[in-house]
């Protein structure tokens, strides 16, 4: 398999964290293509790219752009998204590490193609070193040039700011994340208006993920086309690729997108670890758990994700051993969410609490049968009906794992037949009655 | 009032003023500032905040309980974040639980006798390929056994002890 690194091609050059040993290494080579093109033709670009969104909804890059009313007398501002705290999820904190002025041309290159000269670059709290690095070699950037007022002698301009969250996943949800910059609490937006429209500020907004952003040099660099023709027809280009839990060696690598999971498994997490492949999370804990035999014909990319009815999310893959306890894992995943919700909704405020509480009941060994079947039906009335996209967040790996791993959960109920559930309805009282 | 910043920190926070379009927005790099300067955001420093970034005091408040980074009283000299999500419960996260637990008489929300080590189970922490991950005040600890753990601890109570000896 040949290709060409974008994302990681400098990761393993040290000291590439300080401007002068990446210019070495081709920085900020595609400016010189940037600036003697149009902000327009730019967005053209991205769009015969098919560059989806890597931050986890996969939503078409160039499309996103376009939508940036055209001419508008207000400031339009780009939001860079590195609040990464989706469970799986570890790899946008390396491009910050090892290669934070890729992530800086990638910023200036997409704030001259929206025609934006204010840019936040929105870093989750925990990840102070990240920081650090980015924050030097932001200033370095400055110093020299490549960012703040008349780039190269381009006559643009592009502010570059950071603004570190302070431990709140729901900040990574994109109007959450601009609430947050507005010194608020992360609860997000009701949609529309749409950021591009309406968004920090009151102004258009584009946010975009580290990943998404930091692809943007190399299209510019190539075109469009040649990205689109890396990976499948759906899913073009490369992606960076985690992985964790029960393998060997856990990690990341850049791959094109189309390698078959059994694949990815062996030669690059070389194995599971433990015992046998039992489930597999795709891309984060959002995402519909797949078993063993569904992971045979599994393939890194949107569509065979999606003909799977599952998701490819974050690309943050996650494995458990066939001595993995799904009723213990699942109630892991479902604090997460219930810790996490904003609160705003209450399908999703309730929803996640009570899932939480059945689970935690079934792990003392006092959940019954019925209450099995009450967890999907809560998951079910959580979706579809909420500001945001936790909800489904969690009910989705709720109802995949209760449907396909019931056994697992069977071993902890017990059997209520319905005379007896009614009466034992009764002396629960609310806990059985989530809404 | 009794708090205040430092001029550093007051010079620090104009420059911050500067960054965005609307005052309000500086609440959240007034509130680290305020972390790194008192070492944890007590009532009276948010209302000083509220003062400084001109908003109601409730509002501060709120803010300040939403994110779980803000310390609402006294951290220990070590924070010891242990996360407890999937890929480091897969890995063995609950066994570092019960070790420091056991060993530091810590519960979750709790700072030890000592005033050493505060103790706080957190989300995942972004380092799911390093499981199971401990944060200690900034830096992160990876690929942890309790045996790993168990040495860590020991440095840092030695470390501490060392320091006050010197004095
Ligand atoms: C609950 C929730 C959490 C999210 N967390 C992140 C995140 O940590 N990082 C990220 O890039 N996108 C996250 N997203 C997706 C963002 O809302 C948004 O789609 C993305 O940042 C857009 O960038 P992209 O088009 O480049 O992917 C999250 C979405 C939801 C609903
Ligand atoms: S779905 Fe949940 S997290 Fe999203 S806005 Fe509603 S309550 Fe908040
Ligand atoms: S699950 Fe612990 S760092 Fe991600």
């Amino acid at each position: 398999m040949e290709f060409e690194l974008q994302l990681t091609k400098r990761f393993s050059i040290p000291n590439c964290h300080t401007l002068e040993v990446a210019l070495n290494h081709g920085a900020y080579r595609s400016f010189e293509k940037l600036f003697s093109m149009k902000p327009e033709a730019i967005v053209n670009e991205v769009i015969a790219s098919k560059l989806r969104g890597r931050g986890g909804a996969a939503f078409p890059t160039g499309l996103k752009w376009s939508f940036v009313p055209k001419d508008t007398a207000l400031p339009v501002y780009l939001c860079v998204n590195a609040d990464e705290s989706e469970p799986g999820t570890f790899v946008d904190r390396y491009i910050l590490e090892y290669d934070p002025h890729l992530l800086i041309e990638g910023i200036v290159c997409a704030a001259y193609a929206i025609k934006s000269h204010d840019v936040y670059v929105y870093i989750r709290g925990e990840y102070v070193r990240p920081y650090m690095i980015f924050k030097k070699a932001l200033d370095e950037a400055y110093r020299s040039g490549f960012a703040g007022h008349n780039i190269k002698n381009s006559g643009y301009d592009v502010h570059i700011w950071i603004h570190r969250g302070a431990g709140a996943y729901i900040c990574g949800e994109e109007t959450a994340l601009l609430e947050s910059i507005e010194g608020k609490k992360g609860q997000p937006r009701i949609k529309p208006p749409f950021p591009a429209v309406e968004g920090l500020f009151g102004c258009p907004t584009i946010i975009n993920n580290v990943k998404t952003i930091s692809h943007i040099p190399w299209i510019i660099e190539h075109g469009g086309e040649a990205f689109a023709r890396i990976g499948t027809s759906e899913s073009t280009g490369t992606m960076l690729f985690g992985i964790s839990g029960h393998v060997n060696n856990p990690g990341f690598w850049e791959l094109p997108f189309g390698m078959r999971v059994p694949e990815f498994l062996e030669k690059y997490a070389q194995g599971v670890k433990g015992g046998s492949l039992k489930a597999l999370f795709p891309g984060g804990t959002s995402t519909a758990v797949m078993t063993a035999d569904e992971c045979a014909d599994l393939y890194l990319s949107y569509e065979s994700m999606r003909a799977h009815g599952t998701m490819l999310g974050s690309g943050g893959l996650i494995v458990m051993n066939e001595h993995a306890d799904m009723l213990h894992a699942l109630r892991t995943i479902t604090r997460f969410y219930a810790e996490e919700s904003c609160g705003q909704c209450t399908p999703c405020r309730e929803g996640t609490f009570w899932i939480h509480r059945l689970l935690e009941k079934m792990v003392r060994g006092e959940g019954t049968t019925k209450e099995l079947d009450l967890l999907l039906e809560i998951a079910d009335n959580m979706e579809g009906k909420t500001i945001c996209a936790l909800a489904a967040a969690c009910a989705i790996p709720v109802r995949s794992c209760v449907v396909k791993f019931r056994q697992d959960f069977e071993k902890y109920v017990k059997p209520v037949f319905v005379p007896v559930a009614a009466a034992a309805e009764k002396m629960l009282g609310d806990d059985a009655v989530p809404f | 009032m009794a708090v205040q910043f430092s001029e550093a920190a007051l010079k620090e926070y104009e420059e911050i003023v500067t960054r965005y379009p609307d005052k309000k927005a500086t609440l959240l790099p007034a509130l680290w500032l305020a972390q790194r300067e008192f070492g944890y955001v007590s009532d009276e420093v948010l209302e000083y905040i509220a003062q400084l970034v001109g908003m109601p005091a409730v509002k501060v408040y709120e803010v300040a309980e939403f994110y779980t980074m803000f310390h609402k009283k006294k951290p220990g000299k070590y924070h010891l974040q242990l996360c407890q999500t999937i890929s480091c419960y897969l890995r063995g996260a609950e066994d570092l639980r019960s070790y420091i637990q056991e060993t530091l008489q810590v519960l979750p929300g709790e700072t030890s006798a000592d005033g050493l080590f505060s103790f706080q189970l957190v989300e995942c922490l972004g380092s799911c390929h390093t499981a199971p991950v401990i944060k200690i005040n900034d830096e992160y600890y990876d690929s942890l056994t309790v045996e790993k753990l168990d040495a860590i601890i020991r440095h840092l109570k030695k470390n501490s002890s060392g320091e006050d000896h010197g004095v």
